[in-house]
């Protein structure tokens, strides 16, 4: 096997690198949103892109986000590969009629005449300080919805893999990148590669107890995992990194294994993520668990601005590490 | 800028008598096609919901004459007309409508979500003004891939109400994309009077874009033909975007049972318009007074197109319905 140069990149670089690999590849795919151009994102995330690709493939749109996801669902519709930017994750608010009623379901309703090769790049994540509308994780929301694939990227390496993936497929994708991880560096493979979806990967390995864990949460996962071993118990961290597909059958392997399981996730813990994933383990490796499966996701409360209330609202490598510890029954 | 109303067309020199008889044959198609599916509706044959075409004919059929088949359009719950007129077989049509495995859809959309990529139809769409985005997006992409296709956005007036109509307004203008958005305005929103929903002038909400916008005789096939042919050429031509409002009427209610409608409009008006401005009459007093067409000729149309929409009930009615394992095909491509 020819040696494949590998360096460290930031999350929001190996995005970038993914985004320009699959421009340079195929001419049908393009980049809108508002302040994607010049301004290469208010996180900078696209910075350069409009210098290489030009106007009329980094195109920078209204603030009319329901306008301009309507306008990539027809555009994928009909021969191109749109990728559509939607600053933060709490505006899919507002495109969700364009999401949900129409290219989540233009496949199935056309019994497969038509096809939505669209994907969606948005963020999820609080601790910015960025109040109650700047701040949510609701990836939730979409991985409900049949004809949606969502994408939950924890690492530079599978943000690019992932990304590649993502334009690819034929099917309507949403893409959430966590804003507090756009700086955070880890090793990126130079050149082509994908990661397919409905493929979890273990973060780290344990015996103990298994920590579910997405997106922002894998590397609280992996905090709590290091505190935990210090009192002598084995945490295996487990990114599911698409909440749909899921890949049930890691993550019931893994819980048959450790016994236990904790799953983590940032969107609102009530009807969530979490709630899906512990009902698959739950029934899945129930002969084989010692404890009932633990949720932890965000407090049910609006994200607060002040930081010691917005900090209470979101789960702590120390909240996972207690859990962990109650549930093993040590120290 | 072009805002004036435009209601009549130069009674010949705008096309061969074979074009109109084509129209003619067009619109006589839907309207067989609807009353059947009336009856059908009204026999508890067609499951759901039915929204009928009947005396908005002329909108469809005038539009999508001027189109070519790889044009796009997108449609509405009020489809069947668009659909039909853009290339629909009706067969296949019939047999979406009764949730058979035949229809264009396979049975997943039925009467409101037809979709054909043959005649270039991204589908009808049940959330009012929920397509005006797809069918901006067929036009960011024509014009992107360089083709020469343009895009038909047909909405009632009803869609005037929805925001998403401006945002893809302004971004065609800015981005001058081939998109002709038609507002049918058939004067109800469902069972509203649009008077009571609609303030200022029609035709100021896309003046106000700088969009090129007129209002014909949605009743009269020959204006609306002519208005769209050049907003298309227009469009064709890479100078962007238009907006037609085609003013018109629906015969019958909002959907099949929608039938005591004496609450939100008279009787009389109903007669009215079937009397004075049916859009079938309208062009067969024409081509009559023309003398492009014969009765005979005329009667001949209706009895060929009365005999293929018997056949396509036939085959539709006789077609087996989708098995129950195909329920989760097609969620993802």
């Amino acid at each position: 096997m020819p040696e494949v140069a590998v360096r460290e990149l930031t999350m929001a670089e190996a995005v970038r690198e993914a985004l320009s690999e699959e421009m340079r590849r195929d001419p049908t795919v393009f980049i809108m949103g508002e302040d994607v151009a010049e301004a290469g994102t208010p996180f900078k995330v696209l910075s350069g892109m409009v210098e290489e690709f030009g106007k009329t493939r980094v195109i920078d749109t209204p603030i009319s986000e329901p306008g301009f996801t309507g306008i990539g669902v027809g555009a994928a519709m009909t021969g191109l590969r749109p990728v559509v930017d939607i600053m933060f994750g709490d505006f899919l608010t507002l495109v969700m009629d364009q999401l949900v009623n129409q290219a989540a379901k233009v496949h199935y309703m056309s019994g497969g005449a038509w096809k939505v090769p669209m994907v969606l790049r948005t963020t999820l994540g609080a601790s910015r300080r960025s109040a109650a509308q700047h701040s949510q994780s609701l990836h939730a929301w979409l991985s409900h919805v049949p004809g949606l694939k969502v994408v939950l990227p924890s690492t530079p390496y599978d943000a690019k893999g992932l990304l590649k993936t993502a334009i690819r497929d034929d099917n309507p994708v949403i893409f959430f990148e966590d804003k507090m991880m756009f700086r955070m560096k880890g090793p990126v493979p130079v050149g082509d590669y994908t990661i397919p979806f409905g493929l979890a990967d273990i973060k780290r390995e344990g015996e103990d107890i298994s920590i579910v864990a997405t997106s922002s949460m894998v590397q609280v996962a992996l905090g709590a995992a290091t505190m935990l071993e210090e009192i002598g118990i084995s945490a295996e961290v487990v990114d599911p990194r698409t909440t749909w597909p899921l890949d049930e059958k890691t993550l019931i392997e893994s819980a048959k294994k450790t016994s236990r399981a904790i799953v983590l996730d940032e969107g609102y813990e009530k009807y969530g993520v979490t709630a899906e994933i512990a009902s698959v383990i739950a029934t899945g490796a129930f002969y084989d668990l010692d404890a009932p499966v633990k949720r932890i996701g965000a407090m049910h409360v609006p994200i607060p601005f002040s930081p010691p209330l917005e900090d209470a609202t979101i789960p702590t490598e120390k909240m996972v590490f207690e859990a962990a510890r109650a549930m093993c029954k040590r120290g | 800028m072009k805002t004036e109303t435009k209601q009549t067309v130069t009674a010949s020199g705008t096309g061969s008598s074979e074009k109109w008889l084509r129209m003619y044959r067009g619109m006589e198609m839907i309207r067989l096609f609807e009353e059947q599916v009336n009856e059908l509706y009204t026999r508890a044959v067609m499951p759901g919901l039915a929204h009928l075409y009947i005396g908005e004919e002329a909108v469809a059929v005038g539009i999508c004459d001027a189109l070519h088949r790889d044009d796009y359009i997108t449609s509405t719950h009020r489809g069947h007309g668009h659909c039909l007129a853009k290339g629909a077989a009706t067969d296949r049509m019939f047999a979406e409508l009764l949730g058979k495995e035949a229809g264009y859809c396979r049975g997943k959309g039925g009467s409101m979500h037809i979709a054909d990529p043959a005649s270039g139809n991204l589908g009808a769409n049940a959330i009012v003004g929920g397509s005006a985005g797809i069918a901006t997006g067929a036009a960011f992409s024509a014009k992107h891939r360089g083709t020469k296709q343009v895009a038909v956005c047909f909405f009632g007036e009803g869609a005037l109400g929805q925001g998403l109509l401006y945002e893809v307004m302004n971004l065609a203008r800015l981005w001058n994309l081939p998109v002709i958005y038609v507002c049918e305005n058939n004067m109800y929103n469902e069972y509203t009077h649009f008077s009571e929903t609609t303030a200022g002038e029609i035709l100021a909400r896309p003046a106000a874009f700088g969009i090129p916008a007129e209002s014909v005789d949605g009743q009269d096939v020959r204006a609306v033909h002519a208005a769209a042919s050049h907003m298309i050429e227009e469009a064709r031509a890479g100078k962007g975007p238009s907006f037609l409002l085609c003013n018109t009427y629906r015969y019958h209610g909002h959907h099949v049972g929608d039938v005591s409608r004496e609450y939100y409009r008279a009787k009389q008006e109903e007669v009215q318009w079937k009397a004075e401005r049916d859009p079938i009459k309208v062009l067969s007093g024409w081509l009559l007074g023309e003398k492009i067409a014969t009765q005979a000729q005329l009667d001949e149309i209706h009895s060929q197109a009365k005999s293929e929409i018997d056949a396509a009930v036939a085959f539709a009615l006789q077609a087996p319905y989708p098995g129950t394992d195909q329920v989760g095909e097609d969620v993802y491509a």
